[in-house]
């Protein structure tokens, strides 16, 4: 892999464009609560904040390699190509939606883009991953899984059994805990023993002999660097590794669980919300990894500040056509409803 | 033609002829292919045929993503308690991939387990938990009684499309039976009437299918005719068949290993009350387990669990029932 000093412009432009169309996507999500209450129903978590450890990760891909989120997942198929317009009409419950309106915003899937899917479940998708690991080594394909969950999920039996049962079987599996010291609404310093003790939930990677590396996901170039030795290292055959990518999220879990006809929307952050902790919010906040890339490109000579307005503007426009496309889809047909039972 | 075989020697063959036939299906379990000396890691190598820890939720969690991207497993779980440990990935992921996708995954698996083992195996290793995974849609469930139902079935199950749970009776293991020769397949969700009768129409699965065969001939020397019919596949179930024995015989016992409440029959009997309804010349009435765990002890084992005298005694009892009506 080329190491991220080595990263040509085109590919940092790219990195830059892909933080920003999916910072404008999920703004877009979050407003949309605010601006058409009741279009979003159930359940919606956003990934902002997690731009530059997505984008870091996805850099690391090669062609054919699988993906594999959590149910916080609208950022990783942006990357990967789906139509933001049918991703953003899956989320507004409509038939053109990627999933028809049979998913929503925690099962988007398209496995056409090499996005195989995702459970609501908390932790399950990490054995999935592994499962697509399985099939990859089997039939010798070459591809790498791209596994992707939430501190919470390291504390699921499935995280556990899968972590060890990877390493046994030297799955072509890279994991990524993006920690973003949150689970659900408790913080992390409440719930996991290795973090309670000082230590890095990377850690978590020498129970099972594998390596753990811990990185800051503010950085996209320093998680392209984690994740793509790891992807590597799976490449040729030795097995998985985990990463933990620290960040931030800047949105509470999920919109507020309210009862129909109570509408709901993104409160504050649990950080201020449950704990009254602006400072930490703030803190967070300063530390933007959007900008912040955007500084270092401008710095390294990458791109022009000029460049870098027309790339977020871009997003901004794009993301404006993607919500009209999605409000102006029509709802499925009720009866639609009896599809896709059996196979 | 065919041959005798016993049930669980058709299973394997089963397996070992789809493994054959198609190099996308993998097999794998605890306390399998531990040396190389398996017959299966002899036939197909240790890519296919693989070795797991007791990690029942990696296991099957695993072979959701691995059919979603184009294997075949089959996770050989021996006992459907295991199942339990997991049963997210059972209920919640498997069924559940291809609807919320809107149609873009297909999670072909099977999760192939033994139960109902009325051996000793006391309150945790003898349940018959088929109820709660009836009516989950997007889910077959596979439960023969002969060799060769078992072969065919398991056949069919790991050609499906579906993930598919292929529950194999403990007791039924050794029982030997013909089996077809060749590329033999049953289809999943179509019922069998497993002895033809007149006078009443008894449904039941896997090894109450075998009590109720001789429930039928202790009949039989009475004079009373009884039709068995065994539904195979419990989702989707059969309704059809059984509401067309019953509309010939016009009586109904449903045999169950399960508790009543817990039990396939008690889903039946109510797809038959609504759909069968005018045929019945009697109530229905259910021969299942008692409402208790099944016990360690032998005569409280048998005592708790259905027989073929309590069998023999629901149908005099449905023919008794109709009497009195007339």
């Amino acid at each position: 892999m080329q190491s991220k000093e080595a990263l040509g412009k085109e590919r940092l432009i790219w990195m830059f464009t892909q933080m920003s169309r999916i910072r404008e996507f999920e703004e877009r999500v979050k407003r949309t609560f605010v601006e058409h209450p009741g279009v979003i129903r159930g359940h919606a978590h956003l990934g902002d904040g997690a731009e530059a450890s997505i984008v870091g990760s996805l850099t690391a891909r090669q062609e054919n390699d699988l993906v594999m989120p959590s149910y916080r997942c609208h950022g990783y198929p942006i990357v990967l190509g789906t139509d933001a317009r049918r991703l953003m009409a899956e989320i507004y419950t409509r038939k053109d939606g990627i999933c028809k309106g049979f998913g929503g915003s925690m099962h988007l899937a398209d496995p056409a883009h090499h996005f195989v899917g995702t459970s609501g479940i908390i932790g399950q998708g990490i054995a999935h991953a592994a499962g697509a690991a399985l099939t990859a080594q089997v039939k010798k394909t070459g591809q790498v899984v791209f596994s992707f969950f939430g501190d919470g999920s390291s504390k699921q039996g499935a995280f556990h059994e899968t972590l060890n049962l990877a390493a046994v079987w030297k799955l072509p599996v890279v994991f990524v805990l993006e920690n973003n010291f949150y689970q659900a609404y408790t913080h992390i310093r409440l719930e996991d023993a290795n973090f309670m003790a000082g230590d890095p939930l990377s850690q978590k990677a020498k129970a099972y002999s594998i390596p753990g590396v811990t990185v800051d996901g503010t950085d996209p170039l320093a998680v392209y660097e984690a994740v793509g030795q790891a992807a590597e290292r799976a490449r040729a055959g030795q097995g998985p590794s985990l990463i933990e990518s620290r960040f931030y999220r800047f949105t509470p879990h999920g919109n507020a669980i309210t009862v129909p006809p109570v509408p709901t929307q993104f409160q504050e952050h649990e950080a201020i919300e449950v704990y009254g902790n602006k400072a930490e919010f703030e803190a967070a906040r300063a530390n933007d990894p959007i900008p912040k890339f955007r500084k270092a490109l401008i710095a390294r000579g990458a791109i022009s500040a000029a460049d870098a307005d027309r790339i977020e503007a871009a997003a901004r426009a794009e993301m404006d056509e993607v919500v009209k496309f999605a409000l102006a889809s029509p709802l499925p047909a009720p009866e639609d409803a009896v599809n896709y039972v059996w196979a | 033609m065919g041959r005798e075989m016993m049930f669980g020697e058709a299973i394997a063959v089963a397996i070992t002829e789809e493994m054959q036939r198609d190099s996308s299906v993998v097999f794998y379990g605890q306390n399998m292919a531990m040396t190389d000396r398996d017959p299966y890691v002899r036939k197909f190598g240790k890519d296919r045929v693989r070795i797991t820890p007791i990690s029942e939720t990696a296991e099957m969690g695993i072979a959701v993503g691995a059919a979603m991207t184009g294997l075949r497993p089959i996770v050989e779980l021996y006992m459907s308690e295991f199942m339990l440990v997991a049963f997210d990935e059972v209920i919640n992921e498997a069924p559940r991939m291809r609807y919320m996708s809107g149609g873009q995954v297909k999670v072909p698996l099977v999760f192939k387990a033994g139960f109902g083992f009325a051996a000793g195996w006391a309150a945790q290793h003898s349940n018959s938990i088929l109820n709660t995974m009836m009516g989950i849609p997007g889910l077959k469930l596979v439960v023969p009684s002969t060799s060769a139902d078992a072969k065919g079935m398991m056949k069919s199950a790991i050609r499906d499309d579906n993930p598919v749970v292929y529950l194999h009776h403990y007791m039924l293991t050794l029982d030997k039976s013909e089996v077809p020769d060749g590329d033999y397949l049953v289809p999943l969700g179509v019922a069998d009437v497993k002895r033809a009768g007149t006078d009443v129409t008894i449904v039941a699965t896997a090894w109450m299918v075998k009590k109720s065969l001789a429930a039928a001939e202790m009949l039989a020397k009475e004079g009373i005719s009884a039709e068995v019919v065994d539904p195979r596949t419990l989702a989707p179930l059969d309704v059809d068949t059984i509401v067309q024995s019953v509309r010939k015989t016009g009586r109904l016992v449903l045999v169950d290993q399960a508790p009543r409440q817990s039990s396939a029959a008690a889903v039946i009997a109510g797809e038959v009350a609504e759909h069968g309804f005018r045929y019945l010349k009697a109530p229905v009435k259910m021969v299942t387990a008692m409402d208790t765990s099944v016990p360690y002890s032998a005569p409280m084992e048998s005592y708790v669990l259905p027989s073929e005298e309590r069998i023999v005694s629901a149908v005099k009892s449905v023919l008794a029932a109709q009497a009195a009506a007339v």
